[in-house]
């Protein structure tokens, strides 16, 4: 009979069924303290004061009202985009092509901005520009959505492509038909008439950006889509066995979140760049993906995580005028911040089990 | 018109040599059932590290004084590991942590990116000014290694037999990994792991284990490809913004390639024929731009077609990006 206790393996996992609120957050806190701790180690490598580099960040980044703007500047795509992906990801729906939505929505709002600013009075025209950029959005992440119903085509794949056939256009664009200046590769700035309006000094994006939270929050917990979208992600045999279509629910579900993230598109070319460039989404809509991730793809939760990270990013281009501290910082650090909060989770769904006496005796 | 014909495709073998290790790393991963998404940050931290190893092996030894064998070997191998050391931490989150793979993937090239970025900037910093090898080392990394006589044979010549040392250390790993996959009892263990780990586990297979080395030996390999770009096409500096998109490429190659290692040798061509075909073959009523999509566009069609013939010997590996917990049900 002891024989086969020293058979049983040292460590054994399993799954928890729900730990104390209060503890999962303090693990969570816990490792966002052990990530920043690790973050010292690329700038100890420069030869600054962590504590030091670390003050100037959050300086950089939150000190006056300026950098403050900035910051939260940064955050709205992130946010707005997190938001877009959260029930593509509650569905276990792979939807990466984030990048490529926000671009094919910023096409959409560009055309507007770009052929009718003249001719429309400023309010109708924002409002169409949105409008056109939901729907361009939503078409552009429909498309893997379609596949994906219909064939079961790999939509990670294909959302990660997508991507890069949007940025494709824009790049074309820049340098074809809608260039200014013949050989500039630039499409110039766009008509006064197509800015967005500002509030406190932020353009409107903002308060756009946190209606779309309770609206998110309110459809993916109070609604008969967002039930149906959850039970998806659960298990899609019980979505079938419970009579719900569901084809046309991811393809459904890809169109919300094609047009959340073209209205980010639009924000971006109409209240940040005020033209429209290849590289609009710049990286967002990857970054997105994780502030979801780690936010429980809770809305609420998003907007810390995103102001996190616009927090790091903005402090850090602060830091390398400063301390001289290379920007790439922000990403080393974000990187170990994300891997560490992944990694953390493990130690909250599941529970490792030791081998132990007890168990001996029991047996 | 023949030689500017064989003009792009000999460029187009050099970019190709670059995607070669970036796809063949990321299918050895794949088998496995792990979709490393980080192949982008991977390859930027072996461009950097890799460049990072020859220069400080030159630094120290005093330019002159470098011998050209070591300094290749130098850069492989710091490439390598720093691919090696990043799968690592990959696998270590998704295999033993059991985190998401997709978001950690993107982590990871966030990670990547960043450690790369900073190398480079920090080098840049320290020397005060460009890091770049001396011209005799340059020329050691476009040495070819081919006899003469074969590199006069015309347009053959000029296309297989002009190329630098790393497409034949490429078109090898194809091939060796493709004998790997159909021919041994490890490879036909490890494609179990990628298509049925319940059924691998069940067969006593050790799936930890498995996952574990084909996604570190993938992450290094995918790394070469990024000090192969900077070192021939990159001009020996670092330049961040070149390297970028060449991971991505990667991935989608992956998918063109149906997860085969020999299909990455012509594949691997053509996508680096439409990657540089803008350059080289201006047609006027078709923008230069376009050309640029066209690889991303013809993965698209492949990755539908495949779904829709849904044939079984050109899937994806079925548990492609799933993790595994064997109390699952």
């Amino acid at each position: 009979m002891s024989d086969d206790i020293r058979k049983a393996p040292l460590v054994r996992l399993a799954k928890r069924d729900a730990m104390d609120p209060k503890k999962a957050w303090t693990i969570r806190v816990g490792s966002i303290i052990c990530a920043l701790i690790l973050g010292c180690i690329p700038i100890l490598i420069t030869g600054v004061n962590p504590v030091a580099a670390y003050g100037v960040i959050l300086k950089g980044s939150l000190g006056t009202s300026f950098y403050l703007k900035q910051t939260i500047k940064l955050a709205i795509p992130l946010l707005g985009t997190a938001l877009a992906i959260a029930p593509c990801f509650k569905m276990r729906f792979w939807n990466i092509g984030g990048e490529g939505q926000i671009t094919a929505g910023a096409i959409g709002a560009s055309f507007f901005a770009i052929y009718f600013a003249k001719s429309m009075p400023h309010v109708l025209l924002l409002i169409l520009m949105m409008a056109a950029a939901a729907i361009v959005g939503g078409i552009w992440a429909m498309i893997p959505g379609f596949f994906k119903a219909k064939y079961n085509t790999n939509e990670t794949l294909f959302t990660l492509m997508m991507n890069y056939i949007a940025i494709g256009i824009v790049a074309w664009l820049q340098g074809g038909p809608w260039e200014g200046r013949k050989g500039t590769q630039q499409i110039p700035l766009f008509d006064k008439n197509a800015y967005l309006p500002t509030v406190f000094g932020i353009h409107i994006g903002w308060i756009i950006v946190l209606v779309l939270v309770v609206l998110v929050h309110i459809y993916m917990n109070y609604t008969k889509q967002g039930y149906e979208v959850a039970v998806i992600g659960d298990s899609v045999n019980t979505a079938r066995y419970a009579g719900m279509n569901v084809g046309w629910i991811m393809v459904r579900t890809m169109l919300v979140s094609g047009a959340i993230c073209g209205i980010v598109g639009f924000i971006l070319v109409s209240g940040q760049n005020k033209t429209i460039t290849s590289n609009v989404a710049n990286g967002v809509g990857f970054t997105a993906i994780t502030v979801a991730w780690l936010g429980h793809l809770n809305a609420f939760a998003m907007i810390a995580i995103s102001l996190i990270l616009a927090i790091l990013e903005m402090g850090s281009s602060y830091l390398q005028q400063v301390l001289g501290v290379p920007s790439a910082i922000s990403e080393i650090v974000s990187g170990i911040l994300l891997m560490c909060m992944l990694g953390c989770e493990f130690f909250i769904n599941y529970q490792m089990i030791f081998r132990s006496r007890k168990e001996e005796v029991k047996a | 018109m023949i030689s500017i014909l064989v003009n792009l495709v000999a460029a187009a073998c050099t970019f190709g040599t670059v995607l070669m290790f970036g796809t063949l790393g990321e299918i050895l991963t794949e088998k496995s059932g792990n979709l490393n998404l980080g192949v982008e940050g991977i390859v930027f931290m072996g461009g950097a590290f890799g460049l990072a190893g020859a220069y400080s092996y030159e630094a120290l030894v005093g330019v002159g004084n470098s011998n050209a064998f070591v300094a290749i070997l130098i850069a492989i191998i710091s490439a390598f590991l720093a691919g090696a050391v990043a799968s690592a931490l990959f696998s270590f989150l998704t295999i033993t942590l059991r985190a998401n793979q997709n978001v950690t993937g993107l982590a990871l090239t966030i990670l990547g990116t960043g450690v790369a970025k900073f190398t480079g900037e920090y080098m840049r910093h320290k020397v005060g000014g460009f890091v770049t090898l001396s011209n005799p080392l340059k020329e050691a990394f476009a040495f070819i290694p081919m006899p003469a006589f074969l590199q006069n044979i015309p347009i053959i010549g000029k296309i297989l037999f002009s190329q630098t040392f790393f497409f034949y250390l490429a078109v090898i790993l194809a091939v060796i990994m493709h004998l790997f996959f159909q021919k041994t009892k490890t490879g036909l263990y490890l494609r179990s792991v990628g298509e049925s780990p319940v059924t691998a586990d069940a067969a006593g297979i050790n799936m930890t284990r498995y996952r574990y080395l084909a996604t570190i030996i993938g992450g290094g390999i995918s790394a070469i490809g990024g000090m192969v770009y900077v070192m021939t096409t990159g001009g020996c500096t670092w330049n961040e913004h070149s390297l970028a998109g060449i991971g991505w490429l990667a991935v989608a190659l992956v998918i063109f390639c149906m997860w085969k290692p020999l299909n990455v040798l012509w594949g691997a061509v053509l996508f680096g024929a439409l990657k540089i075909m803008y350059m080289r073959l201006v047609l006027p009523f078709f923008p230069t731009e376009l050309y640029k999509i066209l690889p991303y566009v013809v993965t698209v069609i492949v990755l539908i077609i495949t779904s829709m013939r849904n044939s079984r010997d050109k899937q994806p590996p079925a548990s492609l990006g799933l993790n595994y917990f064997r109390e699952d049900r």
